[in-house]
This record gives structure tokens, C-alpha cells and sequence, in this order.
């Protein structure tokens, strides 16, 4: 399999940071575009909405916000699995860098769906099934940066930390279908269903734009996240290879000595 | 923007804004203090083995 040989290679940590610094600039670009034209769909051409008002604007960023709480876990589970089953070098890197960024959207959703509910429901914060599993899902990023965090050693750490995120992949179908299985305060899915939007386009189009706006953003972050992972590794490695050669420095002049 | 919910939807935006500057802001200082870590590092003879034999004749 060339192909897939060939993508392996581009993944060694040293080929990564040369492609992410070119990568970077591009990527900070195409981000910092759509989310221009985005914020200018989401609040001078979508309409109010006939019964949220204005209010509605602030789907245009919750929204996406949720999926990238959610997108940012999925691919931390699959660099979990590429770290337990084949040890790649970039997996865990991948993981660690992705964990703050999945915590920031879920943050995000988390507060503006509360800013948004106030006015709407009357209320900040009810413990309905979807509103519970969005804050399980911010309390488990919580514990995977306080694990990654607790163990010294990288590679002991990313392999405690694959565990855990594996086990806390159950939660990603529960939060997609808590507003199915359950009764819930929140509205079920209005974009992704099986007969199509419900959405009008004249407020789908925003949506969609400022979703791919934040897509290309996380990503670009991610990289970023990436690249300082291996280099603050690289400083690690260097520091502990200066720290042994100052040790058998001070042995040998103490043999010396003697 | 009149509406009587604009305080709502100003600090969901703000909110947004602080949070994703945050993140940005922290990925460029890490950047910066890890490759000067790396400079001071070389800078004392401390180099990967892989860069040693870069920089061999």
C-alpha cells in the first residue's frame, strides 16, 4: 500500500512541523475569511426570526460551537485508538493538542446556549438530557488536561489518557440523541436530519458558513497546538540530555578528585 | 440594534470573541517560548542527534 506508507511518513514529527508552518498562514487566512463573511450573513442578511427575534443571532455561533465540542472529542478518540493500537509518534501529540481547544467550543456552547436560554425559556440552565450530557462532555475535557497534566512521563500519559477518552466516547451518541430519546427542554436537530433541514436558507446559509469558518479555525488551532506539542517535547528531550551529560560531568571530575 | 434581548446576544459574541482570542493568544506565546527555549538550548551546545548530523561536513 504506497499510499498509505507514504501518508505515514508524512506524519514523522519533524516532516509535520515543516508542513504546518507552510500549512499555517494559509489556514489562519481561509478562517479568518469565512468567519468575515459569516458574521456579516449572520447579522445583516438573516432575518429575525418570527418568534426567537434577534435572539436567533446567537444560534449562528452556539451552533457551530456545539459541533466542534463534538467534532474535537470524536478526533480524540480516533488519535486514542492511534495511540493504543499502533503507537504512531503523532497520535497522542494530536490528542494533547486537540483536548484545550474541544474544551474552549463545549465552553462556548455551554454559555451562549445559556445567554440565548434566559431570554427564551426563562431560565439559564435546566438538566435535561441534552443540556446534562453538553456539560459531562466539557467535566470529561476537564479531566483529560488534568490527567495529561498529572503523569510526568508523555508516553504513560497519552496511553492513561486513550483509555479515558475511549471510555468517554459513549457520551458523543448520547448527546446527538438526547433530544430523541428523551423529552427535552432543548429543540431537536433542525440541520442534520434524515429529511432534510427545517431551517430556512436564508438562515441556513449563515449557519453553514460560520460552522466551516469555525472548522477551518479549530483546525488551524490544532496544528498550531500540534507543532508547539513536538517542539516542547523536543525542548523536553534536550533538557534532560543536558541535565545527564552535566551528571556524568560532575562524576568524572569527582572521580577525578579522588 | 434595538432589540430588547441586544445585551444577550452582544455578550454571547463577546464571550465567543474572549475564548477563541484566548486560544489564538496562547498557541503564538507557546510558539515563541518553546523556540526560544530551543535557541537557548543549542546555544549551549545541547542539540538532537538527528541535528548533529545535519550539521556535520
Amino acid at each position: 500500500m504506497p499510499r498509505l506508507s507514504s501518508l505515514w511518513n508524512l506524519a514523522n514529527p519533524t516532516r509535520f512541523l515543516g508542513l504546518a508552518d507552510r500549512l499555517l498562514p494559509w489556514l489562519a487566512a481561509l478562517a479568518s475569511a469565512l468567519l468575515g463573511v459569516g458574521l456579516y450573513l449572520s447579522f445583516f442578511v438573516a432575518p429575525p426570526d418570527y418568534q426567537q427575534g434577534e435572539t436567533v443571532r446567537i444560534m449562528f455561533i452556539h451552533v457551530p460551537a456545539a459541533w466542534l465540542g463534538l467534532f474535537m472529542y470524536v478526533m480524540m478518540s480516533a488519535s486514542a485508538l492511534g495511540t493504543l493500537v499502533w503507537r504512531h509518534p503523532l497520535a497522542d501529540v494530536a490528542q494533547k493538542a486537540a483536548a484545550p481547544i474541544g474544551a474552549a467550543f463545549t465552553f462556548v456552547c455551554l454559555v451562549t446556549g445559556s445567554l440565548w436560554g434566559k431570554p427564551m425559556w426563562g431560565t439559564w440552565w435546566v438538566w435535561d438530557a441534552r443540556l446534562t450530557s453538553v456539560l459531562v462532555l466539557f467535566l470529561m475535557y476537564l479531566g483529560i488536561m488534568a490527567l495529561w497534566r498529572a503523569v510526568d512521563d508523555p508516553g504513560r500519559a497519552a496511553r492513561a489518557v486513550a483509555v479515558l477518552t475511549l471510555v468517554g466516547v459513549v457520551n458523543i451518541p448520547i448527546i446527538k440523541f438526547s433530544v430523541d430519546w428523551w423529552s427535552t427542554l432543548h429543540q431537536p436537530a433542525a440541520v442534520f436530519r434524515i429529511d432534510g433541514p427545517t431551517i430556512h436558507p436564508s438562515m441556513l446559509w449563515p449557519l453553514l458558513v460560520m460552522a466551516l469558518g469555525c472548522t477551518v479555525l479549530a483546525i488551524a488551532l490544532h496544528v498550531a497546538g500540534m507543532r508547539n506539542e513536538i517542539l516542547r517535547r523536543r525542548v523536553r528531550s534536550l533538557r534532560l540530555m543536558e541535565a545527564e551529560r552535566l551528571d556524568a560531568g560532575a562524576e568524572t571530575a569527582a572521580g577525578a578528585a579522588r | 440594534m434595538s432589540d430588547p434581548h441586544a445585551g444577550f446576544i452582544i455578550a454571547s459574541y463577546a464571550f465567543t470573541a474572549l475564548v477563541i482570542g484566548g486560544l489564538v493568544l496562547r498557541a503564538i506565546i507557546d510558539h515563541r517560548a518553546q523556540r526560544r527555549a530551543l535557541k537557548q538550548l543549542e546555544a549551549r551546545g545541547v542539540r538532537r542527534r538527528s541535528a548533529r548530523q545535519e550539521a556535520a561536513p
